[in-house]
């Protein structure tokens, strides 16, 4: 593509639209960076303007947000959460699809059609009763609850990603391999799961930014003691919300994390979410 | 027989952990949750049944009819906003600028973050950062907080929402737009197609598919926007600002009323199948069209 860009004019018209991406570049990215640039400022210059460069650049901000918002203890609950929670969904729900894609019956057919529509049923209607419900389990209030709780709302989805991918699978491929004398469980994990890969990575993504950025569910099920980074990073920003310094020192923490990631991965990002939505 | 024990084998091999799951996350708090409707339930235990009593409550309530209003309105302006700039990203990016990756990662990157701590960081620049910048600049329509205002905190959560759902909505819809075959492209270039014609009439429906998904994720975000909602105006001013999902959470564990909570919780669901039914559909049957 780099070969043909080059050799194309400078156009009038290439140019505006280079300019219109230019602008709103600056437009999506601002906000992010406004965050940082008064992260670094005492109190009383973001009073003052909170759109100037920083007089003297202090760290000071991070050093009090880092404690205040317990960062790395929310961080590694986080990171905890969502790792076993994806990681959990990948294996339950590609077994079930290949289950319901391997097994056309009635029965599979009418499991394949309940959890497409639960798709639509939203966490309000569930969360009232869930109270109630799970109350006796929940005493402790703990990080394995919750993540029992994204395997059930976040199997839908997954089971659906898989079920599409699964089904353009030859069928011939598992009956070679049982007719050489392979279980179910050997032909799935052997031949079936490491061809899983594209859809895997979309699944995990979708699943990690989701669980990463969740907010209602665990601030139902977690207690102080147990927070993930965002109900941390609210919880800091209500009680520091006019130490504005540490504020953004606060919220640039919250979001450093995912965007890092972000540009490493950058490629399966992009491509998990859109082979996401064109199954 | 041999093949029925063979066939349950398989089932608890591969179905039955994760549909256990699935029923106990989800069927059942849900058949218990529109069961307990139907009862004088108090968060606690119930003990009579009280037919529609409790949704003939929530639509007495007059701050319910506000929000769904509100609610309504909301998703509306933002599934057309969200998808109108989606597919100008989207037209955008794909035009074969030597730009067009960094770009991409750029508009993609607000959808990597929670609705919570993007809904503060925007309660920063509308309480302050605007104000500043018009102060100096003498601009008397932004020098007070949009969202002190219940009309002007409306555009303010449709900003944000916009600005945080377009970039991934543009990711679908580049999808769709590179699905496309380069001969088709041609064949109308060499038939004298403008521009806009191709867009209109080969690119647009060709890609259908990405407009039906896309449609559908944007309505369905825009009835169950919760997090934004929150951290940006909180309801506010006045809860003038509150959707539904909100007004549910409001009603049950602030106000203490489980029953009729559960009912608008309910009646949301009900919405949302209904408007999702209706869009897939006809946009199912657009797609045919073509």
């Amino acid at each position: 593509m780099s070969t043909t860009t080059r050799h194309k004019k400078r156009s009038p018209a290439r140019m505006v639209t280079f300019a219109v991406g230019l602008v709103l570049s600056v437009a999506y990215v601002m906000p992010f960076f406004l965050v940082f640039v008064n992260s670094l400022k005492p109190k009383f210059e973001i009073l003052a303007n909170p759109l100037a460069f920083p007089i003297q650049i202090s760290w000071d901000n991070f050093n009090q947000a880092l404690d205040k918002m317990n960062f790395f203890v929310s961080l590694s609950n986080s990171l905890i959460v969502t790792v076993i929670s994806v990681s959990a969904l990948i294996l339950i729900s590609s077994m079930l699809a290949f289950y319901l894609s391997r097994t056309p019956n009635k029965f599979t057919k009418a499991v394949f059609l309940i959890l497409v529509a639960s798709m639509i049923v939203p966490f309000q209607a569930l969360m009232i009763p869930f109270v109630g419900l799970f109350a006796p389990l929940v005493e402790g209030r703990n990080i394995p609850m919750l993540i029992f709780f994204y395997m059930g709302f976040g199997t839908a989805l997954s089971t659906f990603l898989y079920h599409g991918f699964i089904s353009n699978i030859p069928k011939e491929l598992d009956e070679a391999a049982a007719i050489d004398g392979a279980s179910d469980f050997v032909i799935f994990w052997r031949i079936i799961f490491p061809m899983l890969r594209p859809i895997t990575a979309t699944v995990a993504i979708i699943n990690a930014l989701w669980i990463w950025n969740d907010y209602l569910l665990p601030r139902l099920v977690l207690d102080e003691n147990s927070q993930t980074l965002p109900l941390s990073t609210y919880l800091f920003y209500g009680q520091y919300s006019t130490e504005y310094g540490q504020a953004m020192a606060g919220l640039l923490l919250a979001v450093l994390p995912i965007i890092i990631f972000y540009l490493v991965l950058q490629r399966q990002f992009i491509s998990g979410i859109s082979q996401g939505a064109v199954k | 027989m041999q093949a029925l024990l063979k066939h349950s084998k398989k089932f608890f091999l591969f179905a039955f952990l994760p549909m256990a799951i699935f029923i106990a996350v989800l069927v059942v708090p849900f058949s218990q949750g529109v069961f307990l409707t139907f009862t004088n339930w108090d968060g606690f235990e119930w003990n009579k049944f009280v037919a529609f009593e409790n949704y003939a409550k929530s639509f007495q309530d007059p701050t319910f009819w506000t929000t769904l209003n509100f609610t309504g309105t909301f998703v509306i302006v933002s599934l057309v906003l969200i998808n109108v700039v989606a597919f100008g990203l989207a037209l955008l990016v794909t035009a074969k600028l030597r730009s067009s990756n960094i770009f991409r990662t750029f508009f993609f990157i607000p959808n990597l973050i929670g609705g919570v701590v993007l809904g503060v960081i925007w309660q920063f620049i509308f309480n302050s950062a605007i104000p500043s910048l018009a102060n100096t600049f003498d601009i008397p329509m932004f020098q007070e907080s949009w969202l002190n205002t219940p009309g002007n905190a409306f555009w303010a959560l449709i900003i944000v929402t916009v600005w945080q759902q377009s970039g991934y909505m543009m990711i679908i819809y580049i999808t769709g737009l590179i699905s496309i075959e380069q001969d088709v492209l041609e064949a109308a270039r060499i038939d004298g197609a403008s521009a806009l014609r191709t867009l209109i009439s080969v690119k647009m429906p060709l890609m259908a598919q990405a407009f039906t998904i896309s449609l559908f994720l944007t309505l369905r975000g825009g009835f169950m926007a919760y997090d934004v909602n929150l951290a940006l105006t909180g309801g506010g001013p006045y809860r003038s600002t509150e959707l539904i999902s909100m007004h549910i959470f409001q009603d049950a564990f602030a106000l203490g009323n489980f029953g009729t909570g559960q009912s608008k919780a309910v009646i949301m669901f009900l919405m949302v199948a209904i408007a999702a039914l209706v869009q897939v559909t006809i946009s199912k049957r657009l797609e045919v069209q073509r």
